[in-house]
């Protein structure tokens, strides 16, 4: 049989799909142990038992200056400012890609400037939020927007123009006002796409967050590995990035499965990734 | 075609162009109240552009379409009902959502939903035509997990919702098979003698257009240009009453077919409907 045409079975794909990581992993532990058999306080590659340790010691001893937990605090205070941005961000989508995309004088208007508007590289307008916003809050998730909106309200105002013309008229000669159009048709067809779009837009979120917090913060996940970086804490800082990584999979896992739960028929056809 | 009674459409003078070609020029008509008007023409005859304009969906570049002798709106109103050959029916509602939307627009002006007991009592309400329309058992389904010929009797029974005077159909059985396609004839036949609407049908199939209409519209080219093909466009070049005695040597869907260049097989006839007027 070609191998095209074979699938591995459940047990065999999950085997596959672990041997990656696992490798991944060996290759670690076997470089590392090998630099520190030529210097035992190599800090460039530390054990895995040491990160182990240092991530430990950062999720459940407090802190001794502060006497707080660490890893927790910057993590809520990162998931806040992202899921804040985020929301900004989808919610202007909405607002502003389904008037782009529904209405042809708004079209006019705003698509011009939006497709520009997405073009300026958001990490540029960071001195400017920093300036106008100072370094509290609202300049990290003005970041977060200003990078990830413009090219939500794009993808949304797409997402309305597929919407099939027919589906469209034949909501007119049903009787719908364009206010009633846009809540039964347009939100309910473009949902689905707007969840999948948020799914790609919060890798450039993470950047942007990450970004900001390295610049100016005193919490976060991203203040706290370039605060480690001057002491080469390699074992507080892989053991971040692995946790960053973890939670960006599971907040596109969760926005996956909203997606399927919610919208159930736009999942009928076959799933990709 | 009775000429006492005062046509419930009438087209005076339309033509259309697009980018300055012709698609259609000097199209007359007019037809009675509750005619079932076929509508066949070679491809890109402006057959499904005459019926975007009975929809409004596009306006004529000159001349007028008049709805009981008044002109038509210029969009896409209640009073004219629509099935496309796909997507005439919303794919992110189940069947019977899809039914109980149009009562939900016209109940709910802020919402367009119905909640609570008026939401099950518009479910109770489509009962009857969910049973006409043989999807009972498939009530919670959506469109995708449909088959071509159940997506198409919603999409019938939905447009009908309205009680629309006219009924608009975009060759709306072209993509179901033949054996499916008469279970379809026989559904419309049947909702348009209780209900009474004017039917217009675009269809690629002659067979269903002598069927299925009590009168034929040919749409084609009358005129010309060897040097210029794209200089005159279609008009209606033949307008036949179906339910008369057929006479004539170019009333027979063979020769109708030689004419506007459909090929013509007598194995793709689909068998006629004996208790058709």
């Amino acid at each position: 049989m070609r191998v095209i045409n074979r699938s591995p079975s459940r047990l065999t794909a999950l085997a596959l799909g672990l041997v990656p990581f696992v490798a991944t992993i060996v290759a670690y532990a076997v470089a590392s142990h090998y630099r520190r058999l030529e210097n035992p306080a190599d800090k460039l590659l530390p054990s895995l038992e040491s990160m182990g340790q240092a991530f430990w010691r950062m999720a459940a001893v407090p802190d001794k200056r502060s006497g707080e937990l660490l890893l927790w605090l910057d993590t809520f205070d990162s998931l806040w400012r992202l899921g804040t941005g985020m929301a900004l961000a989808t919610v202007l989508a909405l607002l502003i890609g389904i008037g782009i995309g529904f209405v042809p004088h708004v079209r006019s208007a705003l698509a011009p400037y939006i497709a520009t508007f997405s073009l300026i590289p958001p990490i540029t307008v960071l001195p400017i939020l920093f300036i106008v916003f100072g370094l509290g809050e609202v300049s990290k998730i003005a970041l977060i927007v200003v990078g990830t909106a413009p090219v939500m309200i794009r993808y949304t105002a797409q997402a309305v123009l597929d919407i099939p013309r027919e589906m469209i008229i034949k909501a007119e000669t049903l009787g719908a006002s364009v206010w009633q159009m846009v809540t039964r048709l347009v939100v309910p067809q473009v949902l689905p796409k707007l969840i999948a779009c948020m799914r790609l837009s919060l890798v450039p979120a993470w950047i942007f967050l990450i970004s900001a917090e390295a610049i100016a913060s005193t919490r976060g996940l991203g203040y706290r590995i370039f605060l480690v970086r001057r002491y080469l804490a390699m074992d507080v800082i892989l053991p971040y990035v692995a946790w960053i990584t973890l939670l960006a999979f599971l907040l596109d896992r969760l926005l996956l499965l909203l997606s399927r739960r919610a919208f159930r028929w736009h999942h009928l056809g076959g799933d990709a990734l | 075609m009775t000429v006492s009674q005062q046509p419930k459409l009438s087209v005076r003078g339309v033509e259309k162009y697009y980018d300055g070609t012709p698609v259609l020029e000097r199209v007359e008509l007019d037809v009675a109240p509750g005619s079932f008007c076929t509508i066949v023409g070679a491809s890109g005859c402006g057959k499904s552009t005459f019926l975007r304009m009975l929809l409004s969906q596009e306006l004529p570049t000159r001349g007028d379409i008049m709805l009981d002798g008044r002109p038509l709106p210029d969009e896409p109103t209640p009073d004219r009902g629509i099935v496309f050959q796909k997507y005439s029916v919303f794919s992110h509602l189940t069947v019977a959502e899809n039914l109980i939307l149009a009562k939900e627009f016209e109940a709910a002006t802020l919402t367009g939903r119905f909640f609570g007991s008026s939401r099950r009592t518009a479910f109770s309400d489509i009962e009857e035509l969910l049973e006409r329309i043989g999807l009972t058992a498939a009530r919670n389904r959506y469109p995708a997990q449909l088959s071509g010929g159940m997506q198409q009797r919603l999409a019938i029974a939905q447009a009908l919702v309205k009680k629309p005077a006219i009924l608009l159909l975009d060759e709306p059985f072209g993509a179901l098979d033949p054996g499916i396609r008469v279970d379809m004839h026989e559904l419309l036949l049947g909702l348009w003698q209780d209900l009474g609407m004017t039917i217009f049908m675009v269809t690629h199939d002659i067979h269903e257009a002598f069927k299925l209409g009590t009168r034929l519209l040919v749409f084609d080219k009358i005129r010309h240009d060897p040097q210029a093909p794209e200089r005159f466009g279609a008009t209606i070049t033949y307008d036949l009453p179906l339910s008369a005695p057929v006479a004539g040597p170019r009333q027979k869907p063979e020769d109708i077919a030689t004419v506007i260049g459909v090929p013509f097989s007598a194995e793709a006839a689909i068998p006629s409907d004996p208790n058709h007027p």
